[in-house]
């Protein structure tokens, strides 16, 4: 009996306990409201229905949010993923209008490798200002996020650049054996992030960084190169979000590919249960977190919510997230029905010595 | 170690801050240059030439550049000089610039406001040097309307509306319910409020056509596609698209095709703007139809200026000249479209 309900604090005690009931939910809301939302057909030789948009138009911001969480990790933040995914996009479809043949294959790989190559140069940037002068980071990022979609409406001269590219747009709408190819993508850079820094001493490196720079660097680490490396790795993920948004409309538009990805990526990573003051990530939380943010976009438009009250929805929605993740606020709601469920709790221990 | 690290932070600091600085300036210096086009050594009206002084907001998008480019042709194209300043999106070099004109006394005064409030002490002070301003593009919302002449700009309920009227004679043989899904523009600005109402108003006088789903799509094309791709499958059967603009109509046409569908034949797409992209894919046959957003209002604005510097009386509204496209307008049109 004991064990069971051990089990059961165990599995609700989990971090990604609620942020998955709260997916759950929406899902089941969105099923109610039109039962065929669950419904996933094979149209074309490829998966087809509302589910895998979802997961499809998640790819971005999944990336976008890996690099934050290591990022965040150390302890800093990265206002400027948004606009280096305009700037590599930018480049990339610039690069490819220019072509004569723009469905060569050796075309958009060039293409991407500039977009990528500028994209490390910024990130490079980003973490010489934070890692390197000892700028405090969500300063040293803000310069190039505004200064970055200045860059990219220069790339594209103020207009929107169109292309029409089959191979590029594989990276946005392709498929790979019927899944779409953005995911694929994705979560292959999820595994290769979370081999390296979880099979490797990598991780412990990067979050020991995050809890005290200095005693790590006394302990033998090298912080500064580690803060600078994980500036890199966000722009690097930033680039290939930049790709996919892009690519999934064949156009680049300096003014919005990537507009606020920062602000949702960073809900995405504290949703995930990564804490804003560093010293820990959970790659998997930040995976939750993104399918949580692009599910709850999708829900708007598929139980088509009034424009006017749609933020409010999102807004409320994600307050009951980060609430109910929150342990003294789980603490508190529990303790007023007076059955603690573990009575060692350092966290309602504290909370008793308050007067009520 | 760490104290350097600071002091050199701080110093790091400063030194940005002063480069800054120095750009900002520079860019000042460059952008008060009212010159412009024709001889900036005549101080208006000098030589006989009417002399109009004209602030646009900036370059912010391909509409912009053409509605710069469209002013600068028309000025030389009557043989007016041209005074142009460019803002670049703040009111207090718009302001500036208004100061200089009055200065320079030129004859008339035009420009597209950055923003709507803040205007009534320059205005006056053109207006107690006599010197007549028209407003282009955008409104002000000053009490006093004697500061201005007139207002010269487009008329967003009469877009919605005729791109509802087309439609309305489109589907007249239609018997049974017409569904149609509607892409708004940014929640609250007034392209996208005005252009749902005027669309709204035509189609009532047809009970058969009914908006099912309506959205924001952010005026942009990845969000036109995104809320398109959940109306298609919220969906079955929707017989007409009417998108605020040709981006998200772009974006919301992708959608169409991977769920299996031809647009411009399942699915009537009716947009407004006309830029060159929402053109090319009129003339393909993707779209329909489209009510013109233009941004060449030039000659007209120079019509109005000769009118009012000779002191002829001129409407206080100036609708900028329209027009609608078909995909065979639209195949004639193409090869001049100038943005």
């Amino acid at each position: 009996m004991s064990t069971v309900r051990a089990r059961a604090a165990g599995v609700t005690g989990h971090r990604l306990f609620w942020p998955l009931v709260v997916l759950v939910l929406l899902l089941m809301a969105n099923a109610i409201y039109r039962p065929s939302f669950l419904s996933v057909e094979l149209k074309n030789g490829h998966l087809y229905g509302s589910l895998i948009d979802i997961v499809r138009l998640s790819a971005p911001l999944i990336l976008v949010a890996l690099g934050m969480s290591l990022v965040i990790a150390t302890g800093g933040i990265d206002l400027s993923v948004g606009a280096v995914a305009a700037v590599a996009g930018a480049v990339a479809c610039l690069y490819i209008s220019e072509q004569p043949d723009q469905n060569s294959l050796g075309v958009v790989l060039t293409a991407v490798a500039l977009g990528f190559g500028v994209a490390l140069l910024l990130g490079a940037w980003n973490g010489i200002l934070v890692a390197g002068i000892g700028i405090q980071p969500i300063i040293a990022t803000l310069i190039l996020m505004v200064a970055g979609r200045g860059l990219a409406q220069l790339i594209a001269e103020g207009q929107i650049i169109t292309i029409n590219s089959g191979p590029y747009k594989v990276i946005g709408v392709g498929h790979l054996l019927t899944l779409p190819f953005a995911i694929v993508i994705a979560l292959a850079v999820t595994v290769l992030v979370a081999v390296l820094t979880r099979r490797t001493a990598l991780g412990m490196i990067i979050e020991s960084v995050g809890g005290n720079a200095e005693a790590s660097r006394l302990a033998g680490i090298r912080s500064r190169r580690i803060t600078f490396l994980v500036y890199v790795v966000s722009a690097a993920c930033a680039a290939i979000a930049g790709f996919m948004m892009t690519a999934n409309v064949s156009s680049a538009d300096g003014n919005a590919v990537g507009l606020w990805v920062e602000l949702d990526a960073i809900l995405a990573v504290v949703i995930g249960g990564t804490a804003l003051a560093g010293g820990r990530f959970y790659l998997g939380g930040t995976v939750v977190g993104a399918l949580l943010i692009q599910t709850l976009t999708t829900s708007v438009y598929a139980m088509n919510i009034d424009p006017q009250t749609s933020l409010l929805f999102k807004a409320v929605v994600v307050i009951v997230v980060c609430l109910i993740q929150a342990p003294a606020f789980r603490a508190r709601f529990r303790r007023r029905r007076s059955v603690p469920v573990t009575p060692v709790e350092p966290v309602g221990t504290e909370k008793e010595q308050v007067p009520a | 170690m760490a104290k350097t690290g600071i002091t050199l932070t701080r110093r790091g600091l400063g030194a940005m801050l002063a480069v800054g600085l120095l750009a900002g300036g520079l860019a000042g210096c460059g952008n008060s240059d009212t010159g412009g086009d024709g001889d900036s050594g005549s101080s208006g009206g000098g030589n006989g030439k009417l002399v109009i002084g004209f602030s646009q907001v900036g370059a912010e998008s391909g509409w912009r550049t053409a509605n710069t480019n469209s002013i600068k042709e028309s000025a030389a194209e009557a043989g007016y000089e041209l005074k142009f300043d460019d803002a670049q999106g703040k009111q207090e070099n718009q302001i500036k610039a208004i100061r200089n004109f009055i200065q320079q006394k030129v004859d008339v005064i035009a420009f597209s406001p950055v923003v709507e409030s803040g205007w009534d002490t320059v205005l006056k002070e053109a207006k107690d040097a006599k010197i007549p301003v028209i407003l282009t593009d955008r409104a002000v919302d000053s009490a006093d309307k004697s500061l201005y002449k007139t207002f010269i700009g487009s008329d967003f309920v009469k877009e919605g509306r005729l791109a509802g009227e087309w439609l309305v004679k489109e589907k007249s043989a239609a018997t049974g319910p017409v569904n149609i899904v509607e892409l708004q523009g940014t929640t609250g600005s007034a392209p996208a409020n005005d252009r749902k109402k005027g669309f709204a108003e035509a189609i009532a006088a047809n009970p058969n056509l009914k908006v099912v789903a309506s959205q924001s799509g952010d005026f942009t094309r990845a969000g036109g596609k995104q809320v398109m791709e959940q109306f298609l499958k919220a969906n079955p059967k929707i017989d007409v698209l009417f998108a605020h603009n040709d981006d998200m109509g772009l974006g919301a046409l992708e959608a169409i095709t991977a769920a299996g569908k031809t647009p411009g034949k399942d699915i009537t797409i009716i947009t407004i703007d006309a830029v060159k992209d929402g053109m090319q894919a009129l003339a393909d046959g993707k779209f329909n139809f489209i009510a013109e957003c233009s941004p060449l209002l030039g000659p007209q604005l120079m019509d109005l200026a000769k009118k009012v510097k000779a002191g002829e009386e001129v409407p206080a509204r100036v609708e900028t000249e329209e027009t609608t496209f078909t995909q065979e307008q639209a195949k004639a049109a193409l090869p001049n479209r100038k943005y």
